[in-house]
């Protein structure tokens, strides 16, 4: 059944709308927010316990081993977590993107963001 | 017995539909057949050639072509007014209606938005959303337009109903559009359904504009840094946690909410792989065909032909760029507040309309500066808007449903 409120009554449903969307998306931010600082506080527990675990255990532990070099990219780029096909078709877009040649362009290293 | 050849030439004229057109060329509509057949060619103009959302306007302009056949008896307007006023029930209209009326069944029932929901939770990637959580302010500044065509078509005289599903619009989301409308609207959802899907295709032309009008250059060359990045085990709560959290606080928004986050789920778990491949490719497909086939199938001339849906079309356009500027006035509020961190562009994104809103903001940022990266910055308030948009839903359903 269709009705017809008031135009003034309109406006304030309209505005009551738009307040009720930010309040929900408010509500879920302060939800999701509080859900990332747990995981996060988690994750920093578990990267700090796992760091003091070999130093307690093998003092004498080699530092970490640097990421090997990208083959054929002259010694400079470096790979982490990333294919050498990967890395190619990222600078390839990188370079495509900016509108230089690639031979002009220098990639310090890759990282695959998980 | 005889064969009277005449007679069955003259009986097969008589039947076909264009006796129907020119004996009832003033009479019986025969004029708004016409103009509805070249509406629909072109339709499938844009769809084909110029690609408007081809996967959805292809289909609704052939139902469309398809109900305005005289004689065909594919759709039967009198069946759903009859429905609609409680006369008759499905059963009648499985018994009784031609292909596109069993089509319409499931949108009627709200079966397709709520599937195709499920496909598009299965493809999007909240991971964006999870590691910047403010992203969901511009998702909400974006509703703006809705809410100001809402109120803009109650000035034009449309009901409150009307006036919500014209306003629903500006969500710039087709699910939800169609949602709303088949449960406050039926009458007005082809043009609401056209208007949304082609607005959709024209956001890279209906954005840049208000963009560049509320931005200023230094602002759309601002580099954002990178979030942090989110754990598999965030992105499985999160869907179970959204829809028992919307749901609670808007019941009506459930079935959207709902099936939005589990086709998210299946995408996310690692152990649903074959269900999550089969919502997002076999089932989405299926759905469209379906769905865009049976919202053509509404665009009845007598329905579609009258000054309703030009008004439609301007406040459609008008809910779009209005949310678009209520989404950049947001992003201009976070890009105070940081300090200048947060690029204002991606606030356009907040309208839903995913990913085409999220590579608007993208292409406008790097015609500024070639080397600025937004998309990934630009998805946070996109999938936003999508939860934006199905709560702007679920309360104009809760007012005037």
């Amino acid at each position: 059944m269709d009705s017809y409120i008031g135009i003034l009554d309109a406006g304030i449903v309209a505005l009551l709308g738009y307040g009720v969307v930010f309040f929900g998306l408010i509500l879920l931010m302060i939800v999701i927010t509080v859900m990332g600082k747990i995981f996060m506080a988690k994750d920093a527990k578990a990267a700090k316990a796992a760091a003091a675990a070999p130093v307690a255990a093998a003092p004498a532990a080699p530092a970490a081993v640097e990421a090997p070099t990208a083959p054929g990219s002259a010694g400079q780029l470096k790979l982490h977590d990333v294919e050498p096909k990967t890395a190619a078709m990222v600078m390839a877009i990188v370079a495509d993107k900016l509108g230089k040649p690639l031979n002009e362009l220098r990639f310090i290293s890759i990282k695959e963001v998980k | 017995m005889s064969i009277n050849i005449g007679e069955i030439l003259l009986t097969l004229w008589n039947d076909s539909g264009f006796a129907a057109i020119s004996s009832g060329f003033f009479s019986a509509n025969g004029w708004q057949n016409l103009v509805m057949l070249i509406i629909a060619c072109v339709l499938l103009y844009l769809g084909i050639v110029k690609q408007f959302e081809p996967l959805l306007m292809v289909g609704i302009a052939f139902g469309c072509l398809l109900t305005n056949l005289p004689g065909a008896g594919l759709y039967h307007k009198e069946l759903w007014d009859a429905f609609m006023a409680g006369e008759i029930g499905y059963g009648t209209i499985m018994h009784d209606g031609g292909l596109l009326d069993i089509f319409y069944i499931g949108v009627k029932s709200s079966l397709y938005p709520c599937l195709i929901f499920m496909g598009v939770g299965a493809m999007t990637d909240f991971g964006p959303l999870l590691s910047n959580p403010k992203s969901l302010l511009l998702g909400a500044a974006a509703q703006m337009g809705v809410f100001a065509a809402y109120f803009g078509a109650r000035l034009l005289g449309f009901s409150d109903q009307e006036a919500a599903s014209i306003g629903i619009i500006g969500g710039a989301d087709g699910p939800t559009a169609i949602f709303l409308t088949t449960q406050l609207a039926p009458h007005l959802l082809g043009g609401i359904a056209v208007a949304a899907y082609s607005y959709m295709a024209l956001i890279p032309m209906i954005q840049p504009p208000v963009m560049n009008l509320l931005s200023t250059s230094e602002q759309r060359k601002i580099k954002m840094v990178q979030t942090r990045s989110v754990s598999k085990a965030e992105k499985i709560i999160f869907p179970i946690l959204v829809t028992m959290f919307v749901a609670l606080l808007l019941p009506d928004t459930a079935a959207l909410i709902g099936c939005l986050m589990l086709g998210n789920l299946f995408k996310e778990t690692g152990v649903t792989d074959r269900l999550s491949d089969t919502v997002q490719n076999a089932m989405m497909n299926i759905v469209t065909i379906l769905l865009s086939t049976a919202v053509g199938a509404t665009m009845v001339g007598t329905n579609f032909l009258t000054a309703e849906t030009l008004k439609i079309v301007v406040l459609g356009v008008c809910a779009f760029l209005l949310s678009t500027a209520g989404g950049m006035v947001g992003g201009q509020v976070m890009c105070w507040a940081t300090k200048g961190k947060v690029n204002p562009l991606i606030g356009s994104a907040g309208v839903s309309a995913v990913p085409m809103a999220a590579r608007v903001s993208n292409i406008v940022g790097q015609k500024n500066n070639p080397s600025n990266f937004l998309l990934m910055h630009a998805m946070g308030p996109n999938v936003a808007g999508v939860i934006g948009s199905a709560i702007a839903a679920g309360f104009l359903l809760s007012v005037f449903g």
